[in-house]
C-alpha cells in the first residue's frame, strides 16, 4: 500500500513511529510503577521549585521596591521652633514648584499620635511633659521625575532650605533592599546551579537503577542486533520524562507557594498602606522551567546510559 | 540494512584463532575451518572445549586474540563498533536457556531483531507470523513464554533466529533441556532451515542424535579441532583421532 511513497518519507515514517512509539512505551512504564516515578518526580521538582521560588518572590519585591521608591515622600524635619502655621507657609510655597507635586502637613499632635501607634511605646510617651516632634511636612516629587538622581538634587535642595532641619528620603532603605535584592538573586542563581546539578544525579540514578533492572533485556537486544541508539531510546526518553514531569510540578508548588504567601503579603503591605498581588512565574518562566526540567533529566539519563551500557556491552 | 541474504561460497572461515582469556587462559587454539553458504555443521566436544567460545566469536560477542575470523567476507577484525548490530543481524543465534524476554508476548519478542531494525510495522507483522508458523507456534503469539513448555520455548527462540531471514543460524545446545524426542523435532526444523539455503553451526554433544543426522561434525578438545568429517550412522561413537596439527 505504502510502496508507491519515496524510500526516504517511509524510512522516516518509521522512524517517527519508533521514537514515539518509545516516547509513549517508556511513559507507560513510568505510570506503571506510580510511587518510585512519584518519588523520583517529586525530588526533582523540589530542587527546581526552590530556586525558582526565590527568584519568583525576587520579582516581586524588587517590583515592589521599584513603586515603593517611585511612590515615596522626602520628609522635610523642620527646626524645632517652627510651629504648624510656619509650615503651612513653607508647604504652600513648595506646592507652587513644578518638581513637587504633593505635600503633605503632618501636624506635631498627629506625629505624636502615629508614633504612638506603631512604636508601640504609648506608656513610654505618655510620661513626656510635652511633645517632642518636630513639624514634618511629606514632599512627593511630580510624577515625572523619576530618575534617582533628581530625587537626589531635590533632596539635597529641600534640606538646604531656611527653616528645615533636615530632609530624608524615605526610600533609602528601599534602596538597601534593592541592593540586598541583587545579592539574593546572585545567590538564587548559585544554589540554582547547585540544585541543577542534584536533578542530573538523582535522574542519572534512576536511570541507572533501572538498566541495572532490565539488563537480561538489554543484553538480549544487544545479541539480535539492535543499535546502541535503539537500547538507548527509552532511558533517554524516561530522562526527559522525569524532567518534564519535574519541571510541570515546580511550576504548580511554586504557584502554590506564591498562593500561600499572598496573605502574610498582605500584612505587611497594609502595614505600608501599599497593595501588592504577588505575581508568579509568567508564561516564559514557566516554559523555561518546564524545557529546563526536560533537559536536566535528558543530560542526567545521558550521561547514566553512557556509563552503564558501556558496561554492557564490552566488545 | 542488511538483511536481504547475499551469498558467498564460503560464509564463516576460521584462519588459525586463537583466544585466551585472562583468567582461564587459552579457550581455543590454532583453529582452522571453513563453513560453506547452505552448509549444516555440528560442532561437538566436552564442555569446555571451546564450543561456545567459537560461537561467540561469529556473532562478535568476543574477539579473537590471534588469527582472522571471516564471515560472509567480512573480516570481523575491521568490522567497526557501530556496524556490529548489522552484522549480528546477519546472524540468528539460538541459546539454551532461550533468553526471551519474560514479560514479553511471544509475537513481541520474535519482532525484537526488526523492530530494532528499524523496519517497517506491517512488515514486522508478516515476517513474524511467517516465522512463527514455521516453527509452529502461529496460534501462540499473544501468550507469555513463561507460560509455554521448554521445546516450545525453544521453538520461539528459533523464531526469532530466522525472523530476520540470516545467513547462518548459530545454536548453542539448543536442545541441552529437551528430551530425546523434542530434541529430534528441534533439528528436524533445522534442517529445514538448511533446506532454504540457510548455513547452521549447531553446538551440542547430544552425539546420538548427530550421528544418526549424518551431518558434518566438527569435533574440540580443549580448545583444538581435533576432528572434522561427517560420522557414518551405524558405527559406534568415533574415538576422535588426533590429526596432524597445522604447524602454528
Amino acid at each position: 500500500m505504502s510502496a508507491r511513497r519515496p524510500r526516504w518519507l517511509r524510512r522516516l515514517g518509521t522512524w517517527v513511529g519508533d521514537h514515539r512509539r518509545a516516547a509513549t512505551d517508556t511513559l507507560d512504564r513510568l505510570i506503571r510503577a506510580p510511587l518510585a516515578t512519584l518519588m523520583t518526580v517529586a525530588a526533582i521538582a523540589i530542587a527546581l521549585a526552590l530556586p525558582a521560588t526565590l527568584l519568583a518572590i525576587t520579582d516581586n519585591l524588587e517590583r515592589l521596591a521599584g513603586d515603593w521608591r517611585r511612590g515615596a515622600a522626602l520628609s522635610l524635619f523642620l527646626a524645632p521652633g517652627l510651629d504648624e502655621a510656619a509650615g503651612g507657609r513653607l508647604a504652600a510655597a513648595l506646592r507652587t514648584r513644578i518638581d513637587i507635586g504633593r505635600v503633605d502637613l503632618v501636624s506635631r499632635a498627629a506625629g505624636l499620635a502615629e508614633l504612638r501607634e506603631y512604636s508601640g511605646l504609648g506608656g513610654a510617651l505618655d510620661q513626656l511633659p510635652d511633645n517632642p516632634l518636630p513639624v514634618v511636612l511629606a514632599v512627593y516629587p511630580a510624577p515625572d521625575l523619576t530618575a534617582e538622581a533628581d530625587v537626589d538634587a531635590l533632596l539635597t535642595g529641600l534640606a538646604a532650605l531656611p527653616g528645615v532641619d533636615f530632609a530624608q528620603a524615605d526610600a533609602q532603605w528601599v534602596k538597601r533592599l534593592q541592593a540586598i535584592l541583587s545579592l539574593l538573586r546572585e545567590g538564587t542563581w548559585l544554589l540554582g546551579g547547585m540544585l541543577a546539578l542534584g536533578v542530573v544525579l538523582v535522574v542519572g540514578n534512576t536511570i541507572r537503577l533501572e538498566i541495572e533492572n532490565r539488563r537480561d533485556e538489554i543484553l538480549v537486544m544487544d545479541l539480535v542486533g539492535a543499535t546502541g541508539a535503539f537500547i538507548r531510546r527509552p532511558f533517554l526518553y524516561a530522562g526527559a520524562w522525569y524532567g518534564l514531569l519535574g519541571g510541570i510540578l515546580a511550576w504548580a508548588l511554586v504557584d502554590t507557594a506564591v498562593w500561600l504567601l499572598q496573605r502574610p503579603v498582605d500584612r505587611v503591605a497594609a502595614l505600608y498602606e501599599a497593595q501588592l498581588r504577588l505575581i508568579g512565574l509568567d508564561l516564559h518562566q514557566s516554559v523555561a522551567l518546564l524545557g529546563l526540567g526536560t533537559l536536566l533529566g535528558m543530560v542526567g539519563s545521558r550521561i547514566a546510559v553512557g556509563r552503564h551500557l558501556k558496561r554492557l556491552r564490552p566488545v | 540494512m542488511t538483511l536481504e541474504t547475499r551469498s558467498f561460497p564460503v560464509l564463516i572461515e576460521f584462519e588459525h584463532v586463537s583466544k585466551r582469556y585472562p583468567e582461564r587462559g587459552d579457550a581455543l587454539k590454532d583453529l582452522s575451518f571453513r563453513l560453506d553458504a547452505g552448509e549444516m555443521a555440528f560442532l561437538t566436544g566436552h564442555s569446555g572445549a571451546g564450543k561456545s567460545t567459537l560461537l561467540k566469536l561469529i556473532g562478535l560477542l568476543e574477539r579473537p586474540s590471534r588469527g582472522s575470523v571471516r564471515v560472509g567476507g567480512d573480516d570481523l577484525a575491521r568490522l567497526p563498533r557501530r556496524r556490529i548490530p548489522a552484522h549480528r543481524r546477519r546472524i540468528g543465534m539460538v541459546f539454551q536457556d532461550h533468553r526471551l524476554l519474560a514479560e514479553r508476548s511471544v509475537f513481541d519478542n520474535v519482532a525484537l531483531p526488526l523492530v530494532s531494525a528499524g523496519m517497517h510495522r506491517q512488515e514486522i507483522g508478516k515476517r513474524v507470523r511467517a516465522a512463527l508458523d514455521q516453527v509452529g507456534l502461529l496460534k501462540l503469539e499473544r501468550a507469555l513464554p513463561l507460560t509455554l513448555s521448554s521445546g516450545e520455548q525453544q521453538r520461539v527462540g528459533i523464531a526469532r533466529a530466522v525472523v530476520g531471514r540470516p545467513e547462518v543460524i548459530l545454536a548453542d545446545e539448543p536442545t541441552g533441556n529437551l528430551d530425546p524426542d523434542l530434541s529430534r523435532e528441534i533439528f528436524r526444523l533445522f534442517e529445514r532451515f538448511v533446506e532454504v539455503g540457510v548455513s547452521l553451526l549447531i553446538a551440542t554433544h547430544d552425539l546420538d542424535l548427530i550421528q544418526s543426522l549424518g551431518h558434518r561434525t566438527l569435533v574440540l578438545k580443549q580448545g583444538r579441532l581435533v576432528a572434522d568429517a561427517i560420522p557414518r550412522p551405524p558405527t559406534p561413537e568415533p574415538e576422535p583421532e588426533p590429526e596432524p596439527e597445522p604447524a602454528p
